[in-house]
């Protein structure tokens, strides 16, 4: 101990473990590689653009609808999966009943399947004629080839965030504090309004960015079932891909830009709420 | 004293009447049956229609027209190309991400150094990026208008448009998932092994070999599985950067949608199917590992 003190600020711990120097040397060397440079240049080259041109770029109506589309519907997504996820969670962690293995198994299923796929399948059941679509159509609702089928996808891509950041929390819920509130003369429904869910807020804040963040970002299975109308049911990553196809660089650069800017905003303001939370609700 | 308590406890629950439970016999920490089974059968349909539904779909889809079909799509000149380039990418990008992350949480988890904790965001940087964007930023780096470009023409080396850019950009997406697996479990494990390894005489590489490979061994596997699924179904990424060329830059994933989008819905759900495929042995390789081994996996996980 007193050893390093002596040796005053040090990079890295002396350790008797050897191969630091190689392994950190090549992590960083391919982080900077794959990682750094390529958003290192995105950035570079809005900013070379200049403000002017920048804020025209991303103030024209197209993009502003666009961005609009994909955060608005990203956060129906993310609302609607709060409330399913946490009934879901909810009965797995709880419930013992026959199927609850395969459901649980089940959760995962949007993060293995290919999102074109989800895509394809997602546009299959909700079209005029398909499984859902049809009776739905009778109900006089159209969901495919519509704004709401943008929802429709968003909900499948975001489920498993809720589900598996709120499904540990409730795992390690000690049953002591339901039977004090249950001592103290609260009833069922109180005890889950007023002592469960608060405890669970900051997991849930957490999966709703998580949820969230990956809506906004999402390209393959809203295409399918998107009309992709311009000022309509156009996605911000789709409006990328079509101004990349028009050569017209700087615009898919500007869209991009400000897409990583208010994603990172909003998940700064989440992470502040969680934080507010867990100083609030859960006392550690 | 444990015992003592249970006995007593055991003893104790026959004796009290049902009835004395003040609302009809259900713990003041359950809920009645009805609401129970209510909440159940909320759950169940919820994820029965937005997951297994769409699931089923691919298949049915697939086989509507019989098996012949699935074949001809399977089996069709540019189908094989895009199964092959979709191999040929995961085969590239995997053991790319796997010795990225096996260096960087040996670097992390058995070191102790200054801005650890914001090597660890940056290694995340790549899940919070829309794929779309991961793919342009290389777009951008070695497109027509960038400042690379000449120099690459120069040396014949075409990236955008072609294989190079579509590892490329596979790499950029899947990169994290080896590292943050293996990063937290490494964390847990703690330097206890390896310091007494290295002090009975074995070298870095022994050690490595060893004493702290057997213990990853399941954590890595599980990382890998997940960077695998995510590599061979990449979409948007990949879309940005092959220039759809058929036969020649189409993954997939890429096939799909050129197939759909030519109204050859069969051969469209065919293609799909195959990765469907995948997703479920995925999936099923995940839960056995989790089952069997969940205590040698990190505790936490998102992906």
């Amino acid at each position: 101990m007193a050893l390093t003190a002596d040796r005053g600020w040090q990079f890295v711990k002396p350790s008797v473990i050897p191969g630091f120097g190689i392994t950190f040397g090549l992590a960083l060397t391919y982080l900077t590689l794959i990682v750094l440079i390529p958003l290192g240049g995105l950035a570079l080259s809005s900013a070379s653009l200049g403000a002017a041109q920048f804020w025209a770029l991303a103030s024209d109506p197209r993009t502003v609808d666009a961005l609009w589309t994909s955060f608005g519907s990203s956060f129906i997504a993310a609302c609607i999966n709060i409330v399913f996820g946490l009934i879901v969670a909810w009965v797995l962690v709880r419930y013992e009943f026959p199927g609850r293995r395969l459901l649980d198994a089940a959760v995962d299923l949007p993060f293995a399947l290919p999102t074109a796929v989800a895509g394809i399948a997602l546009s299959a059941l909700y079209a005029p004629k398909g499984w859902i679509g049809e009776p739905l159509s009778h109900l006089g609702i159209k969901v495919a080839y519509t704004p709401s089928g943008i929802v429709v996808a968003l909900i499948f891509i975001g489920l498993p965030f809720i589900v598996r950041t709120v499904q540990p929390v409730l795992e390690e819920f000690e049953q002591e504090t339901e039977e004090a509130a249950a001592t103290l003369g609260a009833n069922r429904l109180q005890t889950i309004t007023m002592v469960i869910l608060p405890r669970l807020l900051p997991a849930i804040l957490t999966g709703f960015a998580l949820a969230f963040a990956r809506a906004v970002g999402e390209y393959g299975s809203v295409i399918f079932i998107a009309s992709n109308i311009p000022y309509k049911s156009e996605i911000a990553p789709l409006l990328i891909i079509i101004r990349l196809q028009e050569f017209n660089q700087p615009a898919a650069a500007a869209v991009g830009m400000v897409m990583l800017i208010l994603a990172f905003a909003m998940l700064l303001v989440i992470n502040l709420l969680q934080a507010w939370s867990r100083r609030r609700f859960s006392g550690n | 004293m444990a015992t003592d308590q249970l006995a007593v406890r055991t003893t104790l629950a026959p004796s009290l009447p049902r009835s004395a439970a003040p609302n009809g016999g259900i713990s003041p920490t359950s809920e009645r049956p009805w609401v129970k089974w209510t909440l159940i059968a909320i759950a169940v349909a919820f994820l029965a229609g937005t997951l297994l539904l769409p699931l089923v779909t691919v298949f049915l889809q697939a086989f509507l027209k019989g098996p012949g079909v699935v074949w001809d799509a399977l089996t069709d000149p540019d189908g094989v190309a895009a199964i092959k380039l979709t191999l040929l990418v995961a085969v590239i990008a995997v053991p790319a991400n796997l010795i990225f992350g096996v260096c960087a949480a040996w670097a992390i988890a058995k070191f102790e150094f200054w801005g650890k904790a914001f090597l660890i965001t940056l290694i995340d940087l790549p899940f919070s990026v829309s794929p779309v964007i991961s793919g342009m930023i290389y777009v951008i780096l070695f497109g027509s208008s960038s400042l690379l470009y000449p120099w690459l023409q120069s040396v014949n080396l075409q990236i955008t448009f072609a294989v190079p850019g579509i590892v490329l950009a596979t790499i950029f997406v899947t990169f994290p998932f080896v590292a943050r697996e293996l990063i937290p479990l490494m964390e847990d494990q703690g330097t206890g092994d390896e310091e007494a390894a290295i002090s009975l005489g074995a070298n870095g590489l022994q050690t490595f070999w060893y004493v702290t490979l057997p213990n990853i061994r399941w954590g890595l596997l599980y990382g890998v599985l997940l960077c695998n699924a995510r590599a061979m179904g990449e979409f948007g990424a990949v879309s940005v950067i092959s220039g759809h060329i058929r036969g020649v830059t189409n993954t997939m994933p890429l096939h799909i949608e050129i197939l759909y989008d030519s109204y050859n819905f069969a051969g469209a759900f065919a293609m799909a199917s195959l990765l469907a495929l995948l997703a479920l042995v995925t999936l099923v390789l995940k839960t056995f590992l989790e089952f069997r081994f969940g205590d040698e996996l990190a505790a936490t996980r998102r992906h």
